[in-house]
């Protein structure tokens, strides 16, 4: 799994701290340790009137605050399920190192849309200046047959025989060197329970590929992939041969290549594009094209997005209705206190100041319990695609600020039409 | 002078009329008032039900506008003042005591008693600190940390009486003060507002249609259908709670 950090549970900690704090029941009106009190003594005493009216009846302030870390942990987890799918499509492409220029066929949209380019392109790119070096990357799709008779599809990656660049770096059995024996190939860790589930991590396994054997020879960690097909590795001059040969001929969609140090990959990656006509692109650049293409070609923003958007319609009606109803149950005490000379401002900051409270919490325990639900979840489902970056933490708060702010607006506009003299209509 | 400004006049309506609603659908709940309320008497309103108690309390409260006539309470026309001065107005010369007590559930009883101070721009222990000598004064020094769940009906009305003069307010209206406790502790009560609100400069008005209260007025100007029907003195009968135990 991937989080951006902890800092999610860390706050939702600290708010549930605060709110256990401040929900002391008879606390002293003396009590200075309480963020009540705290925001009494250095900013304006009605604060603390405001924050004294939405934490004394504990069911309704418990009701709101689920309301809004409820939307809040919707939000979050979707947008995370979201972030980590996309992340999926580029795996490959993050997890080859060593090379920070891809060349391909200008027609490639996406990493799985590699198109054969001419066998001898790796050469013409090596006389590129600035080129520091250039090899064959092979990238396809192969049919794999296990001992037992039945077939899998599978990802083939064929690396240059004499440099193995762009190998994985993660080994937990046998080593990168080793694929320099006939006819070895490496799996990744969740392709090897895939082809051979509830069977310990081994070397040795055999399978066909093409009606040629093939040796397991190291076993290594790999980002999950969006097709979550085992990946193999294998030198190109053997991919080549576990692939049926191709109707043009051509074997190579990949080279990858190094930039000359002190060189931008950007400056070598155009003077490629130039020279020979194929597309260069950096590392940066291939895997914003992959996301690009899944974003406005496959339906996966639309159906996340989706979810998302009802995610914060729901969660807004939640935290608006509680936190409305909250003001309405309140209607009596803000008339008392609008009677009593309060001024509308003065109550527009009590319900902002309850709203940001609420809000504030409601997103440390939102997007807290995202995080948990990340760590918990994948643990039991491996493929599950969670990625929590930054960019979801802000896009959740930003969501909880613009929810806070409809659902105070509500109570706002109730609170400003009340007219202070019902306090004298039967006490409501 | 600051319009805001109080004087040492009472309270002055020349035809107040109030309607409620528009069209066809209007009514009329005062129809042309003429009131004289002088400082350091206590003034009751009495009437039955629907004869415009309540609107002309708050009318003269400063928390509902006139339809039409011309009043000043303690020298100042309410009616020209913007809603921001007269919420100001409101938090720094009336004090209020409602039929239901109004107090806020989450606060103490200190803290219920602070909040006129706090609108008023003073600090949290500040108001405290005044709210619990106030406290004293009605005999409640020992219940300051209780909420005003934990106090009898009698209780909390003088808890409400408490916030409704810690603020040293001009004009005190009550609102039937005495209509949710009984015969004993609501002349306990009248006999509480009598000694705290009356001071020469201050004016105090209650809306009762409690009759046994009734000789605890100054005056005592008696509405029906929107009217004032008698203005009279009051006999002040009672200086001492009758029902007390000799």
């Amino acid at each position: 799994m991937r989080t951006g950090c902890l800092f999610p549970v860390w706050l939702a900690t600290c708010y549930s701290s605060f709110s256990v704090i401040l929900l002391r029941e008879g606390a002293p009106p003396s009590s200075q340790d309480t963020l009540a009190g705290i925001l009494g003594r250095k900013g304006d005493a009605v604060n603390w009137i405001a924050l004294k009216m939405l934490m004394g009846d504990k069911s309704k302030y418990f009701a709101i605050v689920f309301g809004v870390s409820f939307a809040c942990f919707l939000i979050a987890e979707q947008s995370a399920v979201f972030c980590g799918v996309m992340l999926r499509t580029t795996s490959q492409i993050r997890d080859t190192h060593g090379a920070d220029i891809w060349v391909m066929n200008t027609g490639v949209r996406y990493l799985d849309d590699a198109k054969a380019i001419s066998d001898d392109s790796v050469f013409r790119v090596r006389s590129v200046p600035g080129v520091a070096w250039a090899v064959n990357l092979y990238r396809g799709q192969g049919q794999a047959q296990l001992a037992d008779g039945t077939y899998q599809a599978v990802i083939l990656m064929g690396l240059d025989d004499a440099t193995l660049a762009g190998a994985p770096t993660h080994m937990l059995l046998g080593s990168i060197g080793d694929l320099q024996i006939p006819d070895a190939i490496l799996v990744d860790e969740a392709g090897f329970h895939q082809m051979w589930p509830s069977e310990p991590l081994s070397t040795g396994k055999v399978i066909e590929m093409n009606q040629r054997r093939a040796v397991v020879v190291g076993v290594y960690r790999a980002s999950q992939t969006f097709m979550t097909l085992p990946i193999i590795y294998t030198r190109f001059s053997q991919a080549t041969l576990f692939v049926p040969p191709p109707p043009t001929g051509r074997l190579t969609p990949f080279v990858l290549t190094k930039a000359q140090p002190g060189l931008p990959p950007e400056q070598v990656a155009r003077r490629i594009e130039a020279q020979t006509g194929l597309k260069a692109l950096t590392k940066q650049e291939f895997l914003d094209l992959t996301m690009q293409y899944y974003l406005r070609h496959t339906g996966i923003p639309v159906n996340f997005g989706t979810t998302v958007v009802l995610a914060f319609l729901v969660g807004t009606a939640i935290a608006g209705q509680t936190f409305y109803l909250f003001t309405v149950e309140n209607l009596k005490h803000f008339g008392t206190l609008k009677a009593m000379g309060m001024r509308d401002r003065r109550l527009i900051a009590m319900i902002l100041i309850q709203g940001m409270v609420v809000g504030g919490i409601g997103y440390g325990v939102g997007v807290g319990l995202a995080t948990v639900f990340g760590i918990f979840s994948q643990r039991a489902m491996p493929l599950l695609a969670f990625f929590l970056p930054w960019q979801v933490l802000a896009l959740s708060g930003a969501a909880m600020i613009v929810i806070v702010l409809l659902a105070s607006l509500l109570s706002i506009r109730r609170v400003l039409v009340l007219e202070p003299a019902v306090v004298f209509q039967g006490g409501s | 002078m600051n319009p805001t400004t109080p004087t040492r006049k009472g309270v002055t309506c020349r035809n107040l009329v109030k309607d409620y609603g528009s069209g066809e659908s209007r009514v009329r709940a005062l129809r042309g008032v003429d009131v004289e309320i002088a400082p350091g008497e206590l003034t009751l309103l009495v009437g039955p039900s629907g004869c415009g108690k309540t609107t002309l309390i708050s009318i003269l409260a400063g928390t509902l506008d006139a339809t039409s006539g011309d009043f000043s309470v303690l020298g100042v026309n309410l009616q020209r003042l913007s809603k921001p001065a007269k919420a100001d107005f409101r938090a720094r010369n009336v004090g209020f005591v409602f039929q239901q007590f109004n107090l806020l559930p989450f606060l103490t009883v200190a803290e219920n008693v602070a909040v006129p101070l706090i609108i008023n721009g003073s600090s949290r222990a500040t108001a405290t600190t005044l709210a619990t000598e106030i406290l004293h004064a009605v005999e409640l020094g020992d219940r300051t940390q209780s909420f005003p769940s934990q106090l009898s009906g009698g209780q909390q009305q003088r808890v409400a009486i408490a916030r409704a003069l810690v603020h040293q307010p001009r004009l005190l209206v009550a609102d039937e003060p005495t209509s949710a406790v009984d015969a004993r502790t609501g002349h306990a009560i009248m006999e509480l507002i009598r000694q705290m609100a009356l001071q020469p400069d201050r004016v105090a008005v209650v809306v009762t249609h409690d009759a046994r209260v009734f000789g605890f007025g100054d005056r005592i100007i008696t509405l029906e259908d929107g009217r004032v029907a008698s203005s009279k003195r009051g006999e002040r009968s009672f200086t001492h709670d009758p029902l007390a135990p000799a």
